[in-house]
């Protein structure tokens, strides 16, 4: 299993490869719908962002509330392509790669192979998991947002795969067609 | 007449509500096993893996199987022997809901209007149907759903024309383009008949038969299985990386309809299917 740390500089996503299974370690941001609209609206005004991107991941998850004692409550993955329209802008200015599920646009694709970034994927539905490997979380920004605000988290051993490497090789594409050409048993016959 | 006090309706939909968060039924947990020991490709079965080892932890350590702890349909089923007492059986339902969320620390996901959305912080209100029926039981049904499997759902009013094959057209096609969205392995529900409204809660109610129940007319249970088949042959797989699981289910629900029509519903479930049924 590749171990990976962050900062994720360029010299890193060059080896990660489209299908690499990784566990990743390091401080990461959190972000979904309501907090890159402010971002990107701040960037429009020619503002300073309240985070640094440069060779940053984003997390694109709204955990639910922690329990008494606990880091975080469950924080797994929201579906990706509902942040496809800010996305290009933030790899722009040096974000360096996103945490999410399902498939993105081409314009995304496009400019992870530009700004030479990548694209993980975390397992869907798998929160309770996924929550164990975050051990601090703290409001950066946008506490008004709740679920939603940037949280900084530091992570040790996240599961992730390699959704769409620095080269553009989609695995939500090549991995269902290697499976369809190559398995002999494709389907059940109950 | 059977009394039922409003207080008792309050606990039972709140503590439903964190245990259908917490722990997943145990047929869908044997189905994924099932599913697990069946799939051959070797990023799919990691995949399967990882969501059993999730529901081992959540129900172990009491957290949320998702961090998307949903909107709750509740499905009221009430025996028109049985009076309410003590409050409004609507407010019961949802104080249940509020009292759920808050302080089983499950995620506030409902915003109070949808264009201006404000976050009503309590997870209220549910969607809630009522079904009178003869006799004193009371029964509820709590269903609290994501939405990342809900935005992928379809509904079509084909023509009678179109038949058998216009609507597997449509339930394959709304498969195909929700794609890994919905959190593959998902459940599929179809609706077929009655009219626009009706479909649609055709489509949710199917989602909540028991896995591994078919539909009891023939003809309706052989499209079930052929459409089972069609979906997993589809090849999306767990969360759309390829592999054979890609539809854990595909139960149909049916209702007499209009000589001019032929509505068909689609809603998707994903792999973290949470209800949770009482009886008072
Ligand atoms: S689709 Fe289901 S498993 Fe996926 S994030 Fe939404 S609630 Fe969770």
């Amino acid at each position: 299993m590749i171990k990976l740390t962050t900062p994720l500089t360029e010299e890193k996503i060059k080896d990660l490869k489209m299908g690499d299974n990784l566990l990743l370690t390091g401080t990461i941001y959190t972000a979904r719908d309501a907090a890159h609209e402010r971002l990107i609206r701040l960037m429009e005004k020619g503002k300073k962002l309240p985070i640094e991107l440069k060779d940053q991941i984003i997390y694109y998850v709204g955990p639910s509330p922690a329990k008494p004692g606990r880091v975080i409550g469950a924080a797994g993955p929201t579906t990706s392509y509902r942040m496809d329209p800010y996305t290009p802008k933030l790899l722009d200015v040096g974000l360096k790669g996103m945490i999410g599920k399902g498939d993105r646009g081409k314009e995304v694709v496009e400019s992870i192979v530009k700004n030479k970034a990548v694209y993980f994927v975390a397992i869907g539905g798998v929160a309770a998991l996924l929550s164990k490997c975050i051990k601090e979380a703290e409001v950066v920004v946008y506490e008004d947002l709740g679920s939603e605000a940037i949280r900084r988290l530091k992570v040790e051993d996240l599961p992730l795969i390699v959704a769409i490497d620095s080269k553009g090789n989609n695995l939500y594409e090549i991995g269902r067609r290697m499976y369809l050409e190559k398995a002999e048993d494709n389907a059940y016959l109950d | 007449m059977r009394r039922i006090e409003c207080k008792d309706i309050i606990s039972a939909i709140k503590k439903a509500c964190m245990d259908a968060n917490y722990y997943i039924p145990e047929d869908l947990v044997s189905t994924l096993k099932k599913r697990y020991e069946e799939e051959t490709w070797p990023m799919a079965k990691n995949i399967l893996e990882r969501i059993k080892e999730n529901i081992e932890i959540a129900k172990k350590e009491e957290i949320p199987l998702c961090q998307d702890t949903g909107m709750v349909s509740v499905f009221v089923e009430i025996g028109q022997d049985v009076q309410v007492t003590g409050g409004s059986l609507e407010e019961a339902i949802n104080e249940g809901v509020r009292q759920g969320y808050m302080e089983g620390y499950l995620r506030k996901s409902v915003v109070k209007d949808p264009l201006n959305r404000i976050n009503t912080n309590d997870n209220t209100p549910a969607v809630i149907s009522y079904r009178i029926v003869p006799g004193n039981k009371f029964k509820m049904l709590i269903a609290p759903k994501g939405f990342g499997s809900e935005n992928m759902s379809r509904l079509k009013m084909l023509k009678p024309a179109d038949g058998v094959q216009g609507v597997k057209d449509f339930v394959i096609e709304t498969v195909e383009r929700a794609g890994a969205n919905p959190c593959p392995p998902i459940i599929v529900g179809v609706g077929i008949g009655g009219t626009f409204d009706k479909v649609a809660s055709l489509s949710k109610k199917a989602l909540l038969r028991p896995l591994g129940e078919r539909n009891k007319d023939e003809f309706y249970k052989d499209l079930e299985e052929e459409l089972f088949y069609k979906i997993n042959k589809l090849g999306i797989g767990p969360q759309g990386f390829g592999g054979k699981t890609t539809a854990l289910a595909v139960n149909i629900e049916t209702y007499p309809t209009h000589i001019a029509g032929l509505p068909v519903a689609v809603n998707i479930n994903c792999h973290v299917a949470r209800y949770k049924e009482v009886e008072l």
